[in-house]
């Protein structure tokens, strides 16, 4: 908690600020947790539920703690013709889990995004941010044991 | 010939081809030579690419691994590896506002200044405003975000207010999926969107500059945030007597916050739902003061206007759309990437010229993303331009263009669209809401190969109602992916409801999976590999079982094993054997 008021405490309290904050919080916990919407309300003097208007209408915001490595699939349009559908069907078969869950472990989520803006290279994916273009099935289940057997390059 | 420096592309698709891995490589093997990282020079499909750069002119390698060899042979100035520039593309290309995208160190203001950064700022500094809203009203710049605004006019509302605080917002939200040439243009020379910015300001009156980013670019936030820090430590935003300062804000994964009054509510930290206009955000915008938004291309075409002056930049292009183009090429082409093109240049030219794509192997582009529309293969004499697009039941969009290969569906193609903007939708007005809801569940009905044609006919009768009533951008293009596919496609809206078939046998309820046995080698991969256990040791693939995952299809080195159509695959009798 003191943690968070401390995140908070270098964000201006104008409202126009309220996104920048959720942005922070999430940057560093990973998702927006109710004690972090409570934090962030107090912060800026408004109610919880105007708090939860907002982290609602922005998908990126999460209000589940992601895995250690957050998959992101795109499907945007250059990587849905280039079969992105597939590529998330190999990704759940692998994982065993569907788009926005997190598997058992807490290693894995995995979560559908438009657009990375590295089209030219569809289909593809990030890792915590890392891309990766021009994906078959083979690559992709090589870059998921890559990062079982501890991070990848 | 002497090196004088090594640049390597380090855009973001540069970094996901591996830029980052080669630059590691290079620091570490040459010592003597000076080596910068430089953005996108459009040839994306090349990545990761180096230029060498000698007194006797640049030389460019494509496909570069950290390999000795590799780096030997560029050092030597050798051919082999280089990146073969095609006659046809740099025929069709007419590069202007690139000019500086991947040639400088990405954050070098220096370098800008370099090569003529700023200098447009410095001759607008001496101009009255009005002469630069004039300047750029005789240039016939348009607005690059899609709409197709005329800027000048946009600048000339805002001037005209009087204020205490006046906005300019640069939209970097980039919403289209499968566009990328703002991204781009931020990353490779922040610097000439933000000249572009400070020359508005000088123009409109504007106080406060704002630039609201997409969230899912974090090198372009990276590189603006360093380039505003140079002008600052420059001076470089003293207009006069008066300083302006920027503030960067990112988006948070909403596509309609691309709109303009959406987007404003966005940075007030609300929820980023459009309203309805007037009042317009010049007259009333960020918190109530006037507003004006313009996009990142936009922005970054000012420069040149001022540089070059109004009648050169007016002298390329059509009758009512000036300049060039930046399209975000992807899809089924040969070379993707990023392009620039003269006003007025055909789709064809485009696809085939730019693009490398075969005749005969496209059946379509996507124009405009969810907004947009498709041309067919047949229509492909037309035109870049605003409205000749238009009649086309297309948009210019803001440039991102996907090209659509032979073997994909159209329903499925404006299915996803659908799922896209229904998904997207902010919910406030019903037509958009329910209506993108609907269409999208016939489609879907129609993909699954359980649609008639009263659905196909439901269709082409709800889209136009949801254009008429959608309060804002979103909802009164949302149809438009179906409608111009109902256009040019119907024949595959047909197959799918009267025949139950998908010609292109993407649709995984209308296609089933078959080994073609004669060209099996019997290696056994295929069965190893599938999942659910859907291929028996004699190697027949029961499509009772098979959830059409293409896993088999992908590992087969024979490349025997493909979709047919629907019922012409073996089906096991109790849905499985193992
Ligand atoms: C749903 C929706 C999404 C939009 N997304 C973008 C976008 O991502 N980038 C952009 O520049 N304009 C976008 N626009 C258009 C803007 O509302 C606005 O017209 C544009 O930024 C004005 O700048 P311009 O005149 O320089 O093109 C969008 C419009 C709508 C209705
Ligand atoms: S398509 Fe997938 S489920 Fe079907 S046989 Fe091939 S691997 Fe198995
Ligand atoms: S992978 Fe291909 S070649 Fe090998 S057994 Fe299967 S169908 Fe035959
Ligand atoms: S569509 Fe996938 S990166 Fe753009
Ligand atoms: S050439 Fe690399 S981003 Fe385009």
């Amino acid at each position: 908690m003191s943690h968070l008021s401390e995140l908070l405490r270098k964000i201006d309290t104008d409202r126009s600020n309220l996104i920048k904050a959720l942005q922070a919080v999430q940057t560093d916990e990973g998702y927006i947790s109710n004690a972090a919407i409570e934090a962030i309300a107090h912060h800026f003097t408004i109610a919880t539920v105007e708090v939860e208007g907002v982290v609602s209408f922005y998908a990126q915001f999460k209000r589940v703690k992601p895995g250690k490595y957050k998959i992101s699939v795109c499907d945007g349009t250059a990587c849905h013709i280039k079969g992105a559908s597939l590529v998330t069907g190999w990704l759940s078969e692998d994982l065993g889990i569907k788009d926005g869950q997190t598997d058992k472990e807490g290693l894995f989520s995995l979560e559908t995004v438009a657009c990375l803006g590295c089209c030219s290279l569809a289909p593809v994916i990030s890792v915590n941010g890392k891309v990766f273009g021009n994906l078959d099935r083979k690559g992709l289940l090589k870059i998921l044991k890559d990062y079982r057997k501890g991070g990848a390059a | 010939m002497k090196i004088t420096r090594i640049k390597v592309g380090a855009g973001s698709c540069g970094i996901a081809a591996g830029a980052t891995e080669l630059l590691t490589f290079i620091r570490k093997e040459v010592k003597d030579i000076p080596i910068v990282e430089v953005g996108c020079v459009g040839h994306c499909y090349a990545e990761p690419l180096v230029e060498i750069e000698t007194d006797g002119g640049p030389f460019f390698y494509e496909r570069v691994q950290p390999k000795k060899e590799h780096l030997d042979r560029m050092l030597a100035l050798k051919e082999e590896g280089r990146l073969v520039e095609r006659k046809q593309r740099s025929g069709r290309e007419m590069i202007k506002v690139l000019a500086l995208a991947g040639r400088i160190d990405m954050t070098s203001i220096d370098e800008y200044i370099a090569h003529g950064g700023y200098t447009a700022l410095k001759k607008a500094l001496e101009m009255k405003p009005a002469d630069i809203v004039a300047e750029v009203k005789a240039s016939g710049l348009r607005g690059r975000g899609g709409g197709g605004f005329p800027t000048g006019t946009k600048w000339g509302f805002l001037a005209a207010k009087e204020a205490k605080e006046k906005v300019l917002i640069c939209n970097a939200d980039e919403g289209d999926p499968g566009a990328f040439m703002d991204r781009s243009l931020m990353e490779s020379v922040p610097h000439q969107v933000l000249e572009g910015m400070l020359i508005g300001a000088l123009a409109t009156g504007a106080t406060q500059l704002t630039i609201y980013c997409r969230a899912e670019y974090p090198l372009a936030i990276r590189n603006l945030k360093i380039a505003i820090d140079q002008i600052y430590e420059r001076g470089l935003n003293k207009l006069g007597t008066r300083t302006v300062e920027f503030r960067l804000k990112e988006g948070a994964g909403a596509f309609v916050c691309g709109e303009e009054t959406a987007m404003i509510h966005s940075l007030e930290g609300k929820r980023g739902t459009p309203r309805f206009r007037p009042p317009y955000p010049t007259d009333s915008g960020y918190k109530g003061y006037p507003t004006a938004i313009n996009n990142v291309e936009t922005f970054g075409n000012v420069p040149l206007i001022l540089k070059e002056g109004a009648a050169a930049f007016a002298s390329v292009g059509t009758q009512g759309s000036k300049g060039t183009k930046l399209f975000a090429l992807a899809g089924d082409v040969k070379y993707p990437g990023l392009a620039e093109v003269p006003m007025g240049v055909t789709i064809g030219d485009i696809v085939y010229e730019v693009g490398g794509a075969e005749r005969g192997s496209v059946k379509a582009v996507q124009i405009g993303g969810p907004s947009g529309g498709c041309i067919p293969a047949d229509k492909f004499d037309a035109v870049v331009d605003y409205d000749s697009l238009k009649s086309l039941g297309a948009i210019m969009g803001s440039g991102g263009l996907i090209v659509i290969g032979q073997n994909r569906c159209m329903v499925e193609t404006a299915r996803y669209f659908l799922e896209f903007t229904a998904r997207e939708s902010c919910g406030k007005c019903t037509f958009c809401r329910i209506g993108t809801k609907r269409m999208l569940e016939r489609l879907e009905k129609i993909t699954h190969g359980k649609g008639n044609a009263d659905d196909v006919a439901f269709l082409a009768d709800l889209g136009p109602k949801v254009i008429k009533g959608s309060l804002c951008g979103l909802g009164q293009t949302a149809p438009n992916p179906v409608i111009s596919t109902l256009r040019y496609f119907k024949h595959e809206y047909d197959a799918h409801t009267v025949h139950h078939k998908c010609p292109a046998l993407q649709c995984n309820q209308l296609s089933d999976v078959a080994i073609h046995i004669d060209k099996c080698i019997k290696c056994g991969i295929c069965v190893k590999t599938c999942a659910v256990k859907a291929i028996s040791p004699e190697f027949v693939v029961d499509n009772a079982i098979c959830t059409r995952c293409n896993s088999c299809i992908e590992v087969c080195p024979k490349k025997t094993i493909s979709r047919v159509e629907k019922g012409t695959g073996h089906y096991g009798k109790s849905g499985g054997k193992s």
